[in-house]
């Protein structure tokens, strides 16, 4: 896979002095699904805007497909599809003329079998004729969806998609992103649900006060979720793991007076009963037991927090 | 040049001038006979003529310009406002665009919409006057340059206004008194001298006495003046917006 969006140590202030961006760094791969998470005020609505033309940098690059999008912003631009978090649409258009605008901003030719084709995806096609004024508030976030597609973007970036969506229209929402990265479009989505990161993303990015404090595969962080560590607090400091615990691959504590042992919840067998064992036959004294999980949520916040600390 | 972009542009605005298409003809048609039912039959029998041309027909230029500057600083005002307020410029910004495009669609569809309704108003006026046009080539001319500048001027106050009363502010405080003041429906010869003077710097004295030359052969200014005068306000006005595009002023943060 190759990088289709770079952005090196992108800086945004805004006249009052007030910092949104503060030198973001990201490599986002082409086809992959990248969620970024964060709190309100964090920055996630201005790293798009940047990108997406909408507000200047202050300083920093930006390139889409290896085009800057200063430069060569025709390029950039036109490989970039954006649904807004607002719903901001011409409510006296009808459906299909909004949508065949779009494609036309961007300089793609009529191509009427897409758009229908889009508006199906969407279920759209029996509105089409329908102003947008008369639409649901679901309806008209799909047609947002819509007039980004139709330009046919091979990087798309979805604000908060699912922002004041119930649960019904969400599933179809993550079924179109999934259906839209099988067709290879990169998909850069931004939520604060933490379900939502996990249901669709491969990797999930955490942005706060205007920095990314953590990009990790998805699996990874879901792997960190699904392991549980035991510490067991010992009585006396101890140098090294003893070799008779070797096989349970257990981690020395800073202070040299716990083991940590990591295991699977969900196994069949956590293998605490012979640790415990093994621990007391090596002749140490244990002092406490401790469990803990980090979850998703915990390592947000925990980032989040020290982020304002 | 994105010209599906600016075609894309051009059609969308001109779909709301075609949504309200009634109102955007009726409007016209009927402020125009009332025009002609006041000053035309109640004040014009009682002035008869000016400068050789009878009064009803000596107005008609003058209301020509007074709908066509009017509704170019609407529409255009209104075009690129409407998408500000409404949130949708995200897609102008976001889009493989420059300027002079988006300037091409909107200021044009705008342009468009004040040529029709003066050729509308051109059509009511017919049926209430004879009117013979002298110089039919420099009256398309002088109609289309209105046309085009005030929509730009439009387009600026559009970008400019944060507010729906700012978007009505300039139109109201400023041009239509430089209209009605701008002779359009007397000659500024019929004014007291200082006046005459004074008169003399108001812009729009000279689209009109161009404008009315074109039609009857007679002007307040010589009609070199005129051309000079629209032709350096259109240079204004796109000196403004290019620089409003260098700088993204009020448009991007």
């Amino acid at each position: 896979m190759s990088t289709i969006l770079s952005i090196s140590d992108l800086r945004k202030s805004y006249a009052g002095g007030f910092e949104a961006l503060k030198g973001v760094n990201l490599e986002i791969e082409e086809g992959e699904i990248l969620a970024l998470l964060g709190p309100n005020g964090a920055g996630k609505t201005t790293l798009i805007s940047t990108i997406c033309g909408i507000t200047t940098a202050t300083s920093g690059s930006v390139t889409v497909g290896g085009h800057c999008i200063e430069t060569e912003y025709r390029a950039a631009r036109a490989m970039i599809g954006l649904v807004p978090q607002e719903i901001n649409l011409e409510p006296f258009e009808t459906v299909l003329n909004t949508v065949r605008f779009s494609r036309g901003l961007f300089g793609k030719p009529k191509n009427e079998a897409l758009i229908e084709d889009i508006l199906k995806k969407l279920s759209l096609w029996d509105k089409r004729s329908s102003q947008i004024k008369e639409l649901s508030g679901g309806m008209k976030r799909r047609v947002l969806i819509a007039k980004a597609l139709s330009h046919e973007p091979r990087v798309l970036f979805l604000d908060e998609p699912t922002a004041g969506v119930d649960v019904e229209l969400r599933k179809d929402m993550w079924e179109v992103v999934r259906e839209l990265r099988e067709s290879g479009v990169t998909i850069i989505l931004t939520t604060h649900y933490i379900e939502e990161a996990e249901a669709m993303a491969d990797r999930v990015g955490v942005i706060a006060g205007g920095e990314i404090l953590l990009v990790e595969e998805k699996s990874d962080l879901m792997a960190r979720m699904g392991k549980k560590e035991l510490q067991v607090m010992l009585t006396e400091p101890i140098s090294t793991v003893p070799a008779a615990l070797a096989e349970h691959d257990l981690r020395l504590g800073a202070d040299g007076q716990s083991l940590v042992y990591t295991y699977d919840v969900t196994a069949e067998r956590t293998g605490i009963t012979a640790l415990l064992n093994d621990v007391a036959a090596a002749g140490l004294v244990l002092s406490d037991v401790a469990t803990r999980q980090s979850s998703l949520e915990d390592i947000f916040v925990d980032l989040v927090s020290g982020e304002d600390a | 040049m994105n010209w599906t972009a600016v075609a894309s542009i051009y059609k969308f605005e001109m779909a709301r001038f075609f949504r309200t298409l009634a109102q955007s003809f009726l409007s016209p048609v009927l402020s125009t006979s009332l025009y002609f039912v006041v000053f035309g039959a109640a004040i014009g029998s009682r002035i008869d003529h000016v400068e050789g041309v009878s009064y009803g027909a000596f107005i008609v230029p003058g209301l020509i310009m007074l709908s066509v500057i009017t509704q170019g600083i609407s529409n255009a005002s209104f075009g690129i406002y409407f998408p500000k307020f409404i949130g949708t410029v995200y897609e102008l910004l976001s889009a493989p665009v420059n300027f002079l495009e988006i300037v091409l669609g909107y200021v044009g569809a705008a342009a468009t919409k004040a040529l029709f309704i003066g050729v509308v108003i051109l059509a009511t006026a017919h049926l209430f006057v004879d009117i013979t046009i002298l110089h039919p080539l420099a009256m398309v001319l002088f109609l289309v340059l209105t046309c085009v500048s005030f929509s730009l001027l439009g387009f600026i106050i559009g970008i400019w206004a944060k507010n729906f009363e700012q978007l009505q502010l300039v139109p109201l405080l400023i041009i239509t008194p430089l209209i009605f003041l701008g002779g359009s429906f007397y000659s500024i010869s019929m004014l007291p001298p200082v006046w005459q003077t004074i008169t003399l710097f108001n812009p729009v004295v000279y689209l009109i006495s161009g404008f009315r030359w074109a039609f009857f052969g007679v002007s307040d200014v010589p009609v070199g003046f005129s051309l000079l005068a629209i032709a350096l306000f259109t240079g204004l006005c796109l000196a403004v917006i290019g620089w409003i595009f260098r700088t993204g002023w009020r448009l991007r943060s």
